[in-house]
């Protein structure tokens, strides 16, 4: 028995990958791989684009085989187990629903295939839990992209598997209709009480969604754990920009005093809490979200606990209702981000205004300064940065 | 505006439904003549004109001599190659798309070349070959029926490996995914979707192979399969039982298109 198979164990974990390779030809798409998924966990797996998210969904369902690693379901090694051969059944990215078969036939496969009895009883009560009892004499091309997802879980959750896995499921979805079925999937995951994994490189859906994320980059997780850790306490620059967005500026540790690190920024001193550093010595990057931030007339007196970075000048404003952000061009040039909710307590600063940004030191980080600034920032092109931002 | 006037405006207006009708008559003004001379009663053997109406040739088809006879023949080759050719074609294309072997576009390639060699080539080589192989003198039946599946099979091999190429493997997956072991993904998966290309290639086969005239000739022996009696009696006039089993063919077609195409309504609706 493996080390992380013990571990599984003992956290109730009811799927293990251990150190799961897999590589096409020369390519690594996922690279060592360990991810424990408690039993009847919503868990997302968040990545960009190509991070090898399907790569690792295929490989729990049986369609893919492991370069090296192992998996266990409930204390069972299935990682060359046939994908007929496990409890695990998966909603694809575009559905996969077949085309020959109507509603009734698609959903009823899996019993059918298991030689169930009473499939009609259960096919129909499964048309009922996704709102589709009158279709199942339709073809999956009659039906709306919606409806069609809602086949395509239904299909997947009427063999009550262990686990089962999601694809970007509503991906091909419009926003609205987006946003009320991340509602629907987890009012029906907390009825059934299922496993869930569910992919998706939509950090928003994860966030609302799932109670522990896994937040994968090029075949790595980068960070585990739930919303909130991860939005307050990243621990890769990519984290950090992956998962909504963060102000990165490079700093010097100084040293140490109390629970606090002391960080030396473009000569100002910066608190950051201990168990927030991530890198406690040498060159650092300190970070703070964007809404923590509060803008201030130039030269106004601190807090006791705040952290201040002062001289910057305001270089663009855009309303958005709920909140104004605020781009604001530092000492050195770094231009930061500020969102202010409008409260409509003050005016809103202008272009040109001379400002300080004050925060609460609980609310600062402290990453490795060896990670890329920009890591995980889809809006980032290198290309066209001012020179000197971000550096 | 004269009535002249307003009929060319109204071709004008009109003139691509205009040359589809054109183009239709061209084509079907030979099946309505087919039709036509199924209810001829010639007045000599040699007459290609219509002379009397009469009903006697759909009453007695078989009393042309020897007629029915190689119908019978035309149909149990037809049937025997299409069947023999779809299942060898099938298997080809399933081997070409979904496995990778040494040669594999090679064989691609030479399954079109029967295609492309004109059918005397082949009738005469083939006839070359069965002589070769000491048959001349048992040429018939089964010299006939290895021909047809010979020349039928590139066009199963093509159409249906069209059809399992453009098949997306993630119903196969999701199938697999559903507990349906490899047997069970094929015949509930996999085969009931590249099926509508199997029945396109087996109808192409039968139709081929039923009216093989150029490569039938080299190699029949003394077997007569319809299109040999045609060319046979032709020489001394046609008798108009013959347009009788046309028009039977060209109506058994047009029910088959018909069907196909309510089938595939109800499908999509
Ligand atoms: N069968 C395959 N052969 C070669 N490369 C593959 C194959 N499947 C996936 N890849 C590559 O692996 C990487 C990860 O793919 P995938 O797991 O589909 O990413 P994601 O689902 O996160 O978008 C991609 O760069 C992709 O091109
Ligand atoms: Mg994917």
């Amino acid at each position: 028995m493996t080390a992380s198979h013990a571990a599984s164990d003992a956290s109730g974990a009811d799927l293990a990958l251990s150190s799961v390779t897999k590589r096409f030809g020369s390519f690594t798409a996922v690279d060592d791989l360990d991810l424990l998924v408690g039993r009847g966990q919503f868990f997302a797996l968040l990545g960009p684009s190509g991070c090898g998210k399907t790569t690792t969904l295929r490989m729990v369902a049986g369609l893919e085989e492991p370069t090296a690693g192992r998996i266990d379901l409930a204390g069972k090694d299935i990682t060359r187990l046939k994908p007929y051969k496990r409890p695990v059944n998966t909603v694809f990215q575009n559905y996969a629903l077949f085309p020959h078969l109507n509603i009734f036939e698609n959903v009823a496969f899996g019993l059918r295939r298991r030689g169930v009895k009473d499939v009609k009883g259960q096919v129909q009560d499964m048309l009922d839990l996704v709102e589709l009892s009158s279709y199942g004499g339709r073809r999956p091309g009659q039906l709306s992209g919606g409806q069609q997802q809602r086949v395509a879980l239904a299909r997947a959750l009427i063999n009550r598997p262990q686990v089962l896995l999601l694809d970007e499921p509503l991906g091909a979805l419009d926003l609205k209709l987006r946003r009320q079925m991340q509602i629907e999937l987890k009012r029906i995951q907390t009825e059934v009480g299922i496993t869930f994994i569910h992919v998706t490189h939509d950090q928003e859906e994860a966030m609302t969604m799932a109670d522990t994320i896994a937040v994968m980059n090029e075949g790595v997780i980068e960070q585990m754990g739930g919303p909130t850790e991860l939005y307050d306490n990243p621990a890769t620059t990519f984290v950090s920009n992956f998962l909504g967005q963060s102000n990165l500026v490079a700093g010097e540790v100084l040293g140490q005093s109390g629970h606090e690190l002391v960080v030396a920024v473009e000569g100002s001193k910066l608190g950051v809490p201990m168990d927030r550093a991530r890198s406690t010595s040498g060159a650092v990057w300190v970070g703070v979200r964007p809404e923590k931030v509060f803008l201030a007339a130039s030269g106004t007196e601190t807090e006791d606990n705040d952290n201040v970075l002062r001289g910057a000048v305001v270089t663009d404003v855009s309303f958005i209702g709920v909140s104004t952000q605020y781009l604001v061009r530092m000492p050195w040039s770094q231009e930061l981000t500020v969102f202010e909710q409008n409260t409509g307590a003050r005016e809103s600063f202008r272009p040109g205004d001379a400002v300080d940004l004050h925060w609460m030191a609980a609310h600062t980080f402290v990453l490795d300064a060896a990670q890329d600034a920009h890591a995980g920032d889809e809006t980032y092109d290198a290309d066209l940065a001012p020179a000197g931002a971000g550096t | 505006m004269t009535a002249l006037q307003r009929t060319g405006r109204w071709i004008g207006d009109h003139v691509v439904l205009f040359m589809a009708a054109v183009v239709l008559l061209y084509m079907f003004l030979p099946i309505f003549f087919v039709v036509l001379m199924s209810f001829n009663d010639p007045v000599s053997r040699l007459a290609y004109e219509f002379d009397a109406f009469t009903l006697d040739n759909w009453l007695n088809p078989c009393s042309a001599a020897g007629m029915c006879d190689s119908v019978v023949k035309s149909l149990q080759i037809g049937f025997l190659a299409t069947f023999g050719a779809t299942v060898l074609g099938t298997l080809v294309a399933f081997a070409l798309v979904r496995h990778r072997f040494r040669g594999r576009s090679a064989t691609s390639l030479l399954i079109f070349l029967p295609m492309a060699t004109p059918e005397v080539v082949m009738g005469s080589s083939l006839l070359a070959l069965f002589t070769t192989a000491g048959l001349a003198g048992s040429l018939g039946f089964w010299s006939i029926l290895i021909a047809h599946i010979m020349f039928c099979l590139s066009f199963v091999v093509v159409t249906v490996k069209a059809r399992l190429a453009g098949l997306d493997s993630r119903y196969e997956q999701a199938a697999m995914d559903l507990y349906a072991n490899e047997w069970q993904t094929f015949w509930r998966v996999t085969f009931p979707l590249v099926f509508p290309g199997i029945l396109a290639a087996a109808l192409l086969s039968f139709s081929l192979s039923f009216d093989d005239f150029i490569v039938t000739n080299f190699n029949h022996g003394n077997t007569i399969t319809f299109p040999m009696f045609v060319w046979g009696s032709a020489q001394r006039g046609i008798p108009p039982q013959v347009n009788v089993i046309g028009t039977m063919m060209f109506l058994l077609a047009l029910l088959l298109v018909i069907g196909s195409g309510a089938v595939n309504r109800r499908r999509a609706r």
